[in-house]
Order: C-alpha cells, then sequence, then structure tokens
C-alpha cells in the first residue's frame, strides 16, 4: 500500500508540475495550523473550503456537463436552510443535519430541473437564475418558520474550536473535491460519468445517438451539484451559527461563476485556485486603506484577466508549466525535451 | 382600479420595453449575453442626476450631455472588453458582470450609496376615466412608442437595419456579402446602451448604485420570456410582465415584495410551454 502510493507520487506527481503544486498546496493547507493559530487566517481558509466545495460543484455542472448554472445558490441555500431547519424542528446533530442538507438541496435541485431540461443554452442559464430568487421570495413569506430576513439563528457550532473546525472543513472539502473529479474524470475505468458528461457538453445529439440516456444523465449532475452545493451550504450554516436569506443571493450565484472562471473552467483545480486566491485576496483587503475599494479591484483583476487569459489563471499556468505529448498525449515538465516515456521529441 | 391598472402596466411596461429591446438586441445579432446592461442604465441616471440635479444644467442640458456619453461609454466598453473576449461565452457572461461591478463601485465610492431620484421632466396630471395620469407618465408612453416605432423603422428600412438583422441571420454569410461585421456589432452595442440611456430619461424610481440587479432580473425575465433574440417577443414580454407586476401590486398590496417573484413564475410558467420563448428562435445544433 505504502509501496504503491509512494510508486505513484514518484512518477505520477512529481514529473508533472501541475499537480506537484497541487499536492503541494494541499499539505500546506493541512499544516496551516502548525504555523499560525491567528483566528482571522484561520477563519478565512475555512470558509474558502467551503466554497471550494461551492465552486466544483458549479464546476461540474456547469463545467462538465455544459449545463451553465445562473442559479447555483439554490443548493447552497437550501442546504443551509434544510440543516438549520433540521436542527431547530427535529433536533438532529450537525453531521446529520449537514448530510441531509445536502440530500435536501439535491432534490429541490432535480425538482426545478425538470422545467429546466427542456430548455438549452442560454434559456437553461436565465431560468436557472430564477429558481433561488423565487426560493428566496418564499423564505420572505414565511417568518414564522424561516425567521424572514433575519433567518435562523443559534445553530450550534461544528466544533468548540476554530482549529477543529478547521479540519472539518478541510478534510469534507478534500474529500468532496476527490469525489467530484474521480465523477467528472474522462479517462477513469470505474464511473463512466465523466465519459458521458464531457460527451453531453460537446455534442448532446451525438451522445443520444451513441445511446447514452442524456437526460438521465444531465439530472444526475444537477444532483450531484445540488447535493455537493447543500452540503458547502449546510457546513456555511453551521461555521456561521446562523443561515440568512443571503445564502440564497444572486450575488452568491454570481460569484461562484466569478470564483471558477477566474480559476479556469472545466477544470476541478480551476475552480479550487480560483476560491483560494480571489476569496483571501477580497478578504485580506477588507482592512487595509483602499479597503472601500475592494471589490472594485476584484472586479478589475477579473476584468484583466479575462482579456489576457481568458481560459482562466490556473488553466494558463498550467499551460505555461506543462507539455503534452503530442504521441503518447502525457503530461510533462515544461523543461523537458523529449516526452518522459516515450521520448517523442516535445517541440 | 381597471383604467388605474391599465395606466401603470403601459408605463412600467414602456419602461422595460426599452431596456430589454437593447438587451434583446445584443443577443440576438451578437450572441452577448451583456449582463451590464442595466448597470448602463444606472450609470445613466446618475448622469441625468448629476448635471441635472447638482450642477444645475436643466434636463435639456443633462440629457444632452448623458445620453451621447453613456453611448460612447457603451462603445468603449464594447471595442475595449466585451469584443476581445467574444470567442469565449464563459468569459463574456463574466466581463459583463464584472463590467457592472464596477461601475457599481465607481457610483458608489463617488455618490455613496443614498438613495437618488429624477423629477420629472412635466409636472402636473390629468384625469382620464376617473384615473390620476401624470404628464410625466403620458411623456413615457410617447417617448417609448416614438423610439419602438423609429427602432422598427431602422431595423427593416435602412440600410444599416438590413446589415443588422443579416448578421443576427448568419455572420459568415453577412461577412462574405461584404458586411462589416465587427462594425455591425459595434453599432449594434451603441443602439443598445442609448436604448438604455433613454430608458433612464423616462424613470420616476429611485436609483442608489445597487439598482442594476432587479431591472436585470426583471429584463432577463423578459427577454427570455419573449424569446431571446426577438424584438417583438421582448416587447410583449415587457407588456405582459409590466402586467403581472401591476397585478401583484394592486391585488396583493401586502405582499408588494413578491412582485419579482410571480413575474419570474410567469417566465418559468411560459419557458415550461414553450421551451423557445413567446417568439425565440429554437437553437439548433452546432454544425460543424
Amino acid at each position: 500500500m505504502l509501496g504503491r502510493l509512494l510508486k505513484s507520487l514518484r512518477f505520477g506527481v512529481l514529473p508533472i508540475p501541475g499537480r506537484l503544486i497541487g499536492v503541494i498546496f494541499f499539505v500546506f493547507l493541512f499544516i496551516f495550523p502548525l504555523i499560525s493559530t491567528a483566528s482571522h487566517p484561520i477563519l478565512i481558509i475555512t470558509i474558502a473550503s467551503i466554497y471550494a466545495i461551492f465552486a466544483v460543484s458549479w464546476d461540474l455542472l456547469s463545467g462538465y456537463t455544459g449545463q451553465v448554472n445562473f442559479g447555483h445558490a439554490l443548493s447552497f441555500g437550501t442546504g443551509a436552510y434544510s440543516s438549520a431547519l433540521l436542527y431547530t424542528y427535529v433536533g438532529l446533530p450537525p453531521a446529520a443535519t449537514i448530510l441531509l442538507g445536502g440530500v435536501g438541496a439535491a432534490l429541490v435541485v432535480v425538482a426545478t430541473c425538470f422545467p429546466a431540461l427542456r430548455l438549452r443554452g442560454p434559456y437553461l442559464s436565465l431560468i436557472t437564475l430564477a429558481f433561488p430568487l423565487l426560493l428566496h421570495q418564499v423564505v420572505l413569506a414565511f417568518p414564522s418558520v424561516t425567521g424572514g430576513y433575519v433567518g435562523i439563528r443559534e445553530l450550534p457550532p461544528l466544533s468548540d474550536s476554530p482549529i477543529v473546525e478547521y479540519y472539518i472543513c478541510l478534510v469534507v472539502m478534500t474529500v468532496a473535491v476527490l469525489i467530484m473529479w474521480k465523477l467528472t474524470d474522462a479517462g477513469s475505468k470505474y464511473v463512466r460519468t465523466g465519459l458521458i458528461f464531457h460527451a453531453i457538453r460537446e455534442d448532446e445529439i451525438a451522445a443520444r445517438a451513441t445511446g447514452i440516456n442524456t437526460i438521465r444523465y444531465k439530472v444526475l449532475a444537477f444532483a450531484i451539484g445540488g447535493f455537493f452545493g447543500g452540503i458547502a451550504g449546510g457546513l456555511f450554516g453551521h461555521l456561521l451559527k446562523t443561515v440568512g436569506p443571503a445564502t440564497l443571493s444572486m450575488t452568491l450565484s454570481f460569484q461562484v461563476i466569478m470564483w471558477v472562471i477566474f480559476g479556469g473552467m472545466v477544470s476541478i483545480y480551476g475552480a479550487v485556485a480560483g476560491v483560494f486566491t480571489l476569496y483571501p485576496l477580497v478578504e485580506l483587503l477588507q482592512g487595509t486603506a483602499i479597503g472601500e475599494y475592494r471589490t472594485l479591484i476584484m472586479a478589475v483583476i477579473v476584468i484583466l484577466i479575462l482579456l489576457f487569459m481568458p481560459s482562466g489563471i490556473a488553466v494558463w499556468i498550467r499551460d505555461k508549466i506543462e507539455r503534452e505529448c503530442p504521441r503518447c498525449k502525457l503530461s510533462n515538465g515544461a523543461w523537458r525535451t523529449e516526452c518522459r516515456a516515450c521520448s517523442a521529441p516535445l517541440r | 382600479m381597471i383604467p388605474a391598472i391599465i395606466i401603470r402596466t403601459l408605463t412600467t411596461g414602456g419602461v422595460y420595453a426599452l431596456l430589454a429591446a437593447g438587451m434583446s438586441l445584443m443577443f440576438g445579432v451578437a450572441h452577448i449575453v451583456n449582463l451590464a446592461h442595466t448597470a448602463f442604465y444606472v450609470v445613466a441616471a446618475y448622469g441625468l442626476w448629476y448635471f441635472g440635479q447638482k450642477l444645475g444644467l436643466g434636463p435639456i442640458a443633462s440629457i444632452a450631455i448623458t445620453v451621447p456619453a453613456v453611448t460612447i461609454l457603451g462603445l468603449l466598453s464594447y471595442r475595449f472588453l466585451l469584443n476581445r473576449v467574444r470567442q469565449h461565452p464563459q468569459a463574456i457572461l463574466l466581463i459583463t458582470i464584472a463590467l457592472a461591478i464596477v461601475f457599481q463601485e465607481i457610483l458608489l465610492v463617488r455618490f455613496s450609496s443614498d438613495l437618488h431620484i429624477l423629477p420629472p421632466l412635466i409636472a402636473g396630471g390629468t384625469t382620464i376615466s376617473g384615473v390620476l395620469v401624470t404628464y410625466q407618465q403620458l411623456l413615457i408612453l410617447g417617448i417609448v412608442v416614438v423610439i419602438m416605432v423609429t427602432l422598427w423603422l431602422f431595423l427593416s428600412k435602412t440600410k444599416m437595419g438590413t446589415a443588422i438583422r443579416a448578421t443576427a441571420n448568419d455572420a459568415e454569410v453577412a461577412s462574405l456579402m461584404g458586411i462589416s461585421v465587427p462594425r455591425t456589432l459595434l453599432i449594434t452595442m451603441g443602439i443598445g446602451t442609448l436604448l438604455a440611456a433613454v430608458a433612464a430619461t423616462t424613470t420616476t424610481k429611485t436609483f442608489f448604485p445597487f439598482a442594476w440587479t432587479s431591472p436585470l432580473t426583471m429584463v432577463l425575465a423578459i427577454v427570455v420570456l419573449g424569446g431571446l433574440g426577438s424584438l417583438k417577443g421582448s416587447t410583449i414580454g415587457a407588456f405582459i410582465l409590466a402586467l403581472v407586476e401591476t397585478l401583484v401590486v394592486f391585488l396583493l398590496p401586502e405582499q408588494n415584495y413578491m412582485k419579482l417573484a410571480f413575474a419570474l413564475l410567469a417566465m418559468v410558467v411560459v419557458l415550461s410551454v414553450r421551451p423557445g420563448g413567446l417568439f425565440g428562435i429554437v437553437f439548433e445544433e452546432e454544425r460543424l
């Protein structure tokens, strides 16, 4: 077991700079509390982990499957509200409410995809924009159950110690991202979903012609996206100990699109990189002298990134430091002149 | 009550129709969903307020400055931002949101988040079948009718209008027929922002830097309801959703805040029955 791990580390990670950076990044996150236990950076990374789950779930649905969703806050808000309601009215512990919140979010998202799946392209994007706004109004219409504008307060925290909360969110993020990475891996030998999601995005009619029930897989993509979005929402609610209508806002829906496109769409690492760059950047600017301009600065950075690297910053960096072998399609470090496996010349 | 509902539907619907026409044109011709469209509207409203109220130039002069200035702003942002990423549909969505946020933040820093309101261009009113109708409402109706008819004549009769429609139909073939597609798209963007700026001159609502989000949702709902890219559809959609909104305001005054929800519900219902909107072009699969 350990031997296999070392072997895949040596041949699967070390020669590919992009994967090496990914592994170093996760190791850094796991040892970060040893370096600093100041509450502010810990909280920022905890929230960034939660948003990373949310962003990756959007990328799975909108990037991989091509169903560009403008209202992904629906899953976040449903997850947050259902876990909060389950605690308040049933009294379940956070672990159970977060999981059930994810299931609830998946159910609500699947329910909305019945009108949505008849539509395609921009129509789908724009109708999905409507659902979280509708739910937002429903939440405000029943203030006795949902707390109206104030929301549901005094939820139990994930744990009493911020460090433990940090590790809970980090581990859940790592596991969720790994699951979604495997589900979208087109080269996987065990699950077909990755290949099918890619096929649906590239050409839905051709996918249907090869005998794939595309509707079923689209519903599956909505369900997976909704489930992980709901988990993120539940974690967020228990972390902040309060759930308000802001979890259903259009701002959050657009925020997640911003993170993912900034990092690079149709790449799990891009979504994670986008969240872990933009979110801490904005939070760190908050206390400084230019804090008033932080949203402006972020918007300008996003515009510049899009103009000069429209495929996203993580994908742009990856293209700079890696080169794909033209013969065997293996990734190589950009410093190599010939492929590490088949010795084909790389330029 | 019924005449009051009709008047309100016509006036709110008129402003929505102006906004939706620009958005629909942009989508139909350039395949750009311009999420910054209503941000241009808010910028124009601030321009009118700044020149008209703060500097005291009077309504005519402030309109004469603001409308061309906002149109030029739209042209510049198309030329230097949107045009550069036109090939990436996701990037264009994001860049227009980012542009809207840039406008919002600049307005927020410059003018704070206070509510502003434009005074009506003409004060006073008259009574039509027992309902008080302000002259401003009649003016809005007049402007909307004049603008929509001009736009229709421009698109159907002039050479430039024909070029725009040809580009919307098939940009490649239009290009083969000697139409400069980049120039046509630039002009379309100019018309779109011009319509947004004109809509701002007729508005009677309060505005603040964040005021672009809720009309954006409404305009998106209208454009989708009518069918993306169809001018006729978006005009009819504007009046349908204005009617829904007005009915909510009049029949359920306590659930006033739900008007957007009902409008969106109407959009969901229409789209469930007709996936391409009322007059939409049903998208063909991409040809290779």
